[in-house]
C-alpha cells in the first residue's frame, strides 16, 4: 500500500486531468469552494438589489438600471416580479449551493480522506461526477435568471399551486422548469457525494483511527451526510410530482382550481402533500447545513484555545440526537396550514426537544474557551462568532417552535431574521472559518490576517446589523416577501428600521470583496506555508504542503490517541499530534 | 454618475490589493509570519470582543426599548394569552441571551493567548454537563406545556353559538360571505365561478346557466372543428400525440423546441379538440356535484341568502366568529395581526380559525390616539406579484352597528350583477372563434 501511494506520488497528470477531470479529492474540494464562492457573489448581489427596493421603496437606482437592465429595474425600480425571482434565487442559491454544496462539498472532500487518513475517496469517480452535477445544476440555476419570464418567484420552497401553475405568475413558466431540473441535478451530485462520504468514513480509517478518535468535523459530516442520504431522495419524488403535475396533466398538489377565468380540470389533489415532502427535506435540510460548520467551530476553537474540546462524548452524542431529531420536526414550518392542531402539538414538543442538544453544544464551546489559552486567528474570530450566531438565532427558535407563538410570527420577518442569524450566519461563519483555517493546506499558502479581521468584524456588525432588527420588524406583523410596505400605516413605527438595515447589507455584502482580494491574490501571492501552521493535533497536517496523489508520501499515518491533546499536562508541547505514540501508562482519551 | 461609482469601486478594489502588496513585502522584510498572530492583534481582538459586547447588547436593549411595544394590545380574546406566553418566552430568551453571550465574550478576552501560561486540561465533566442538560430540559417542559395549553384553546372546536364568516382568497383580493338569515352558506364549486358568480355558489338556476353556457360554448368549438375540417379536406388527421404524454411533457419542459410535424392547422385543430376535451370535462364535473342537507336546509339553496362583500368587512365585537377559508387559485394565507389571527387558505381544503374580538374599531382608534387606524387583513403568503398589496379591511362594530351593516350588505341571490369583480372569464375562446371564422 506504501509503494502504491509512493507511485501516485510521482504519477504526472494533464492539465485537463489534474485542474478540471480530477478525481483527487483535494481538487476536487477547490472546485466546490471557488464554484460556491461564485454563487454566493451572485446571491449577495441580489440581496443588495432587493435590499435597495425595501429600504428605499419606489427610489430611482440608475445603478439598478445598469446592472438590470429596462426589463428588470425600469427607470432603476426593482420590477415586482424582478424581486420575487430575486429574493428566491437568492434562497434557493444560498441554501443549496452555498451552504449545502459549497460547504459540504469543499469541506467534507478535503477533510475526510486527509483526517482519518486515507488515501483519497471510497470511489474518485463518484465524487468527481458529484462535482459535475453540482456545477451544472449551479449553471441551470443562474441561467434560469434570465429566461422570458424571469427565474422561479415563488420562494425558495415554491410551494404549489403557485410553482405548479405557469399562469399564476411570470417566474412559473421556464424559470420554474429549470428551477426544478437544477433541482434533480443538485439532489444527484448531493447523492452522489454523501454516498462517498459515509462509506469513506465508515471503511477507510487509518490504522488506529477508531470512530470515538475521530475529530469531531468527522462526526459532524458523517451525520450530514446520512441526512442528506435519507432526505434528498424525498426532495426528488416532491419534486418529480411537481413536474408531472406541471407537465402530465397530473393533480398531486392541485384541486379546484380556478385560475384566470379557468377551471381546470384537477380534482383530489392536496397542496399540503407537498410542503409535508418538501420539509421532510426541508428540515433536516437546516441540519445538513448547519452540522458541517458546528464540526468546524469545534475543530477551530479546540486548537486555537489551545483546550481539548469540552465534552467531547457529549458533543458527538448530540450531534447524533440533532440529526436524529431533525428528521421528526418537520411539521414545526406547517402550523397554519389547516393541519390538524393535535399533529402540531406533537411537532411542538419534538421541536422543543432539539433545544436541548443544541444548548450542550453552545454550553460546551463556552466551557472549551474557559481558562484557555486563546489566539485569535481569523478563522477563530468566526468559530466564536458562530456559537455567539448559534445561540442568539436560536433562541428565537423557540418562540417559533411553540405554535401558539408562531400564529402570529408566521411568514413574518421574525422568521427571516430566526434563520439568517440561526442557520445563515452560523453556517457562513463556520464555513468562512473553515476557509481561513485549511487554505494553507488548500493550497500551501497564507491568507492575510489583517484583511481576515477586517472581513470578520464587518461581517460580524453588519450581519447582526441587518438581521438583529428584523425582529422587531416581523413581531410588528410585517410579513416577509413583500415588495413594498409602504401602503400598511400599522407598520410605519418600524419600518424606519429599513434604510438602517439595507445600509448595514450593502456594507456587509461589499466587505466580502476583502476577502474574495484575499482569496484570490493569496492562492498566487500568499506567503508559502509550513506544515503544521496553528500547531493542530489532527492527521491532515502530518500531509506534505505540496499535494500529492495519495495524500502522504510513503505508508499511510498510524494514529494512537484522540485529536485533543491540547495543553495535555504529561506532555511539554501544549499539542500533541495523533500520530504521537501513547507514553508508557499515559491514559488514552 | 453611474461610471464615478464603478470607477470609485475599481479604484477602492485595486487600492486594498496594492495595499495588500505592500503589507506582504513589508512581512517578509520583517521576516513574520502569518499564522504567528502578533500579541498586539491577539490583544486587539480579544479587547474588541468586549467592545463589541457592549455595543451589542445595548442595541439590543435601545432595540427593545424602541421597538419592543410593537403591536396594540391584542383585539381579540386569545389573543391576550398568545401575548401573554410571548412575553413569557421573550423575557426567558433575552436572559439566556444576555448569560450565554456575555460569557462567551468575557471569556475570549480573559483566556487570551499568554505564551507564559498553559491552558487547562479540562475534557469534560459530568455534574456540569448533566446541569446543562437538565436546565434546557426543565425550561423546555414548562414552555411546552404551557405552549400546549394556549395552542388548545386557540385551536378547540368553536363553541355553539359562534357566528360563521367564509373568508375568500385569490389573486390578488378578499372576498367576505355571511350566511344570511338561514345561518347556513350555500355550497360552492370552483366550477361555477363566472362573472356573476365569483365565489362559486351553487344554485340550481346557477347549474343550469353554467351548463347552458358550455353547451353552447361546446357547438361554437365544434362548429369550428368542422369547419377547418372542410376547408382542408381529409389532409387533417386527429393529431395523434394529442394526448401523448411524452409530448405534452416535451413541450411543457421546453415550448416550441419540438414543433409537431405539419402544418399549424393540424395543431390549430388540435387546440381546439383539447378545448372540447375540457368543456366535456368540465360539464362532467358539475353533474358530479350532489346537493347536500344541512339543518334541514338543501345547500344549493342556501346560497340565495348569502350576504358577499369586498374591500372591507364587518365583525360584531364580543361575538366569537368562526372564519372558514376558502382560496381559489393558490396558496394564500389570512394574517390579521391586530389579532394574532393566521391561517393559510388552501385551494381544496376549507380551514378554520376561531376567535372573539373584544374591542371595537373606535375604541382602539381612541386607544391610540389616531383616528385613521384599522385593523387589517393581509395575505402572508408569497402568491404572485401583488402579493404585497392583497389586503382587505377588519372593522369590528358593536353589536347594533353590526346589524345594520349586515342588513345593507346585499345578498347574492338579490343581487346577481353585483358585486363587480375582476376575475372576468376572459377565456381565449372568443379570440380562437374569430380566428376560426376567418380561417
Amino acid at each position: 500500500m506504501g509503494a502504491h501511494g509512493h507511485d501516485h506520488g510521482h504519477h504526472e497528470e494533464s492539465f485537463i486531468s489534474k485542474y478540471v477531470f480530477s478525481q483527487d479529492h483535494k481538487m476536487i474540494s477547490k472546485q466546490f469552494l471557488i464554484t460556491a464562492i461564485f454563487m454566493g457573489v451572485i446571491a449577495v448581489m441580489l440581496s443588495i438589489f432587493f435590499r435597495l427596493q425595501l429600504g428605499w421603496p419606489g427610489e430611482k437606482f440608475a445603478l439598478l438600471n445598469t446592472f438590470l437592465g429596462d426589463k428588470w429595474a425600469p427607470d432603476g425600480i426593482l420590477d415586482k416580479n424582478a424581486y420575487l425571482a430575486m429574493v428566491t434565487i437568492h434562497g434557493t442559491i444560498m441554501v443549496f449551493f452555498v451552504l449545502t454544496g459549497g460547504l459540504s462539498g469543499t469541506f467534507a472532500n478535503l477533510l475526510i480522506p486527509l483526517q482519518i487518513g486515507a488515501r483519497d475517496m471510497a470511489s474518485g469517480f463518484l465524487n468527481m461526477l458529484s462535482y459535475w452535477f453540482f456545477l451544472f445544476s449551479s449553471i441551470i440555476m443562474v441561467a434560469s435568471l434570465f429566461v422570458e419570464g424571469g427565474a422561479a418567484s415563488g420562494g425558495w420552497t415554491v410551494y404549489p399551486p403557485l410553482s405548479a401553475l405557469p399562469q399564476a405568475m411570470p417566474g412559473s413558466g421556464t424559470g420554474m422548469t429549470l428551477w426544478l431540473i437544477s433541482m434533480v441535478l443538485f439532489v444527484v451530485s448531493s447523492l452522489l457525494g454523501g454516498l462517498n462520504y459515509i462509506v469513506t468514513i465508515i471503511n477507510l480509517r487509518t490504522k488506529g483511527m477508531k470512530m470515538t478518535r475521530m475529530p469531531l468535523t468527522m462526526w459532524a459530516i458523517l451525520v450530514t451526510a446520512i441526512l442528506g442520504v435519507l432526505s434528498f431522495p424525498v426532495l426528488v419524488s416532491c419534486v418529480v410530482l411537481l413536474v408531472m403535475d406541471r407537465t402530465m396533466g397530473t393533480a398531486f398538489y392541485l384541486s379546484d382550481i380556478f385560475i384566470q377565468g379557468e377551471a381546470l380540470d384537477v380534482t383530489g389533489g392536496s397542496p399540503i402533500l407537498f410542503q409535508h415532502l418538501f420539509w421532510f427535506l426541508g428540515h433536516p435540510e437546516v441540519y445538513i447545513v448547519l452540522l458541517p460548520a458546528l464540526g468546524i467551530s469545534s475543530e477551530v476553537i479546540a486548537t486555537n484555545s489551545r483546550k481539548p474540546i469540552f465534552g467531547y462524548k457529549a458533543m458527538v452524542g448530540s450531534i447524533l440526537a440533532i440529526g436524529f431529531l431533525s428528521f421528526i420536526v418537520w411539521g414545526h414550518h406547517m402550523y397554519v396550514t389547516g393541519m390538524n392542531p393535535f399533529i402540531g402539538s406533537v411537532f411542538v414538543f419534538t421541536t422543543l426537544l432539539i433545544a436541548i442538544p443544541s444548548a450542550v453544544k453552545a454550553f460546551n464551546y463556552i466551557t472549551t474557551l474557559w481558562k484557555g489559552n486563546i489566539k485569535f486567528t481569523p478563522a477563530m474570530m468566526f468559530s466564536v462568532g458562530l456559537v455567539s450566531t448559534f445561540v442568539t438565532g436560536g433562541l428565537t427558535g423557540i418562540i417559533l417552535a411553540d405554535s401558539a407563538l408562531d400564529v402570529n410570527v408566521h411568514d413574518t420577518y421574525f422568521v427571516v431574521a430566526h434563520f439568517h442569524i440561526v442557520m445563515g450566519m452560523s453556517a457562513i461563519f463556520g464555513m468562512l472559518a473553515g476557509v481561513y483555517h485549511w487554505f494553507p493546506k488548500m493550497f500551501g499558502k497564507m491568507l492575510n490576517s489583517k484583511l481576515g479581521y477586517a472581513h470578520f468584524w464587518l461581517t460580524m456588525i453588519c450581519g447582526f446589523g441587518v438581521f438583529f432588527p428584523m425582529h422587531f420588524v416581523g413581531i410588528a406583523g410585517a410579513p416577509r416577501r413583500y415588495y413594498d410596505y409602504s401602503e400598511f400605516e400599522y407598520l410605519n413605527a418600524v419600518l424606519d428600521l429599513n434604510p438602517m438595515i439595507s445600509i448595514f447589507a450593502i456594507i456587509g455584502g461589499s466587505a466580502q470583496i476583502l476577502f474574495l482580494i484575499n482569496f484570490f491574490h493569496s492562492i498566487f501571492y500568499g506567503q508559502a506555508a509550513t506544515q503544521n501552521p496553528w500547531n493542530s493535533n489532527t492527521l491532515e497536517w502530518t500531509t506534505p504542503v505540496k499535494h500529492i496523489h495519495g495524500n502522504w508520501p510513503g505508508a499511510l499515518p498510524e494514529v494512537h490517541r484522540w485529536a485533543y491533546d491540547y495543553s495535555n499536562p504529561e506532555h511539554e508541547e501544549d499539542f500533541v499530534p495523533q500520530i504521537v505514540p501513547l507514553k508508557a501508562g499515559e491514559h488514552s482519551h | 454618475m453611474n461610471l464615478i461609482i464603478v470607477l470609485l469601486v475599481v479604484l477602492a478594489i485595486i487600492a486594498i490589493a496594492q495595499l495588500t502588496k505592500v503589507y506582504d513585502l513589508s512581512r517578509t522584510l520583517r521576516n513574520s509570519r502569518e499564522e504567528e498572530i502578533t500579541p498586539a492583534d491577539n490583544r486587539l481582538n480579544a479587547n474588541a470582543w468586549v467592545i463589541w459586547m457592549y455595543v451589542f447588547f445595548a442595541s439590543t436593549l435601545y432595540l427593545y426599548g424602541k421597538y419592543g411595544d410593537y403591536l396594540p394590545e391584542s383585539a381579540s380574546e386569545h389573543g391576550v394569552s398568545v401575548d401573554r406566553l410571548m412575553s413569557i418566552n421573550i423575557w426567558m430568551i433575552t436572559i439566556v441571551f444576555f448569560i450565554v453571550n456575555y460569557l462567551l465574550f468575557t471569556f475570549a478576552k480573559k483566556y487570551q493567548y499568554n505564551p507564559g501560561r498553559k491552558a487547562k486540561f479540562f475534557t469534560h465533566d459530568n455534574r456540569l454537563e448533566m446541569l446543562w442538560t437538565l436546565i434546557p430540559g426543565v425550561s423546555m417542559a414548562f414552555i411546552i406545556v404551557y405552549g400546549l395549553i394556549t395552542w388548545n384553546n386557540i385551536t378547540g372546536p368553536a363553541s355553539a353559538d359562534a357566528m360563521q364568516i367564509e373568508l375568500y382568497s385569490k389573486q390578488f383580493d378578499w372576498t367576505a360571505r355571511y350566511p344570511g338569515d338561514n345561518k347556513v352558506f350555500g355550497a360552492a364549486d370552483f366550477n361555477l365561478i363566472g362573472t356573476t358568480n365569483g365565489l362559486g355558489i351553487v344554485t340550481k338556476e346557477g347549474i343550469q346557466s353554467k351548463m347552458e353556457e358550455l353547451d353552447t360554448e361546446m357547438e361554437n368549438v365544434k362548429a369550428a372543428i368542422e369547419l377547418v375540417k372542410k376547408e382542408n379536406g381529409n389532409l387533417i388527421q386527429h393529431r395523434q400525440h394529442s394526448n401523448s404524454i411524452l409530448s405534452n411533457m416535451l413541450n411543457g419542459l421546453m415550448p416550441n423546441f419540438f414543433p409537431s410535424e405539419g402544418s399549424a392547422t393540424v395543431d390549430y385543430v388540435a387546440a381546439l379538440e383539447d378545448e372540447l376535451y375540457r368543456l366535456q370535462r368540465h360539464k362532467q364535473r358539475i353533474l358530479d356535484l350532489s346537493e347536500n342537507e344541512l339543518n334541514g336546509l338543501s345547500q344549493w339553496e342556501a346560497g340565495n341568502d348569502d350576504r358577499i362583500v369586498k374591500g372591507e368587512f364587518h365583525i360584531p365585537v364580543g361575538q366569537e366568529v368562526e372564519f372558514v377559508f376558502r382560496s381559489q387559485d393558490v396558496i394564500h394565507s389570512a394574517y390579521m395581526p391586530h389579532f394574532r389571527a393566521q391561517m393559510n387558505t388552501v385551494p381544496g381544503m376549507p380551514t378554520r380559525f376561531k376567535m372573539k374580538p373584544t374591542i371595537t374599531t373606535a375604541e382602539m382608534r381612541k386607544k391610540m390616539g389616531n383616528d385613521k387606524f384599522d385593523y387589517i387583513l393581509l395575505c402572508n403568503k408569497v402568491c404572485g406579484a401583488a402579493h404585497f398589496n392583497m389586503k382587505m379591511t377588519v372593522i369590528v362594530d358593536t353589536p347594533e352597528d353590526y346589524a345594520v351593516w349586515l342588513a345593507q350588505q346585499k345578498t347574492f341571490g338579490g343581487s346577481k350583477e353585483a358585486p363587480s369583480d375582476s376575475t372576468g372569464v376572459e377565456t381565449p375562446k372568443a379570440d380562437t372563434l374569430t380566428m376560426a371564422a376567418n380561417h
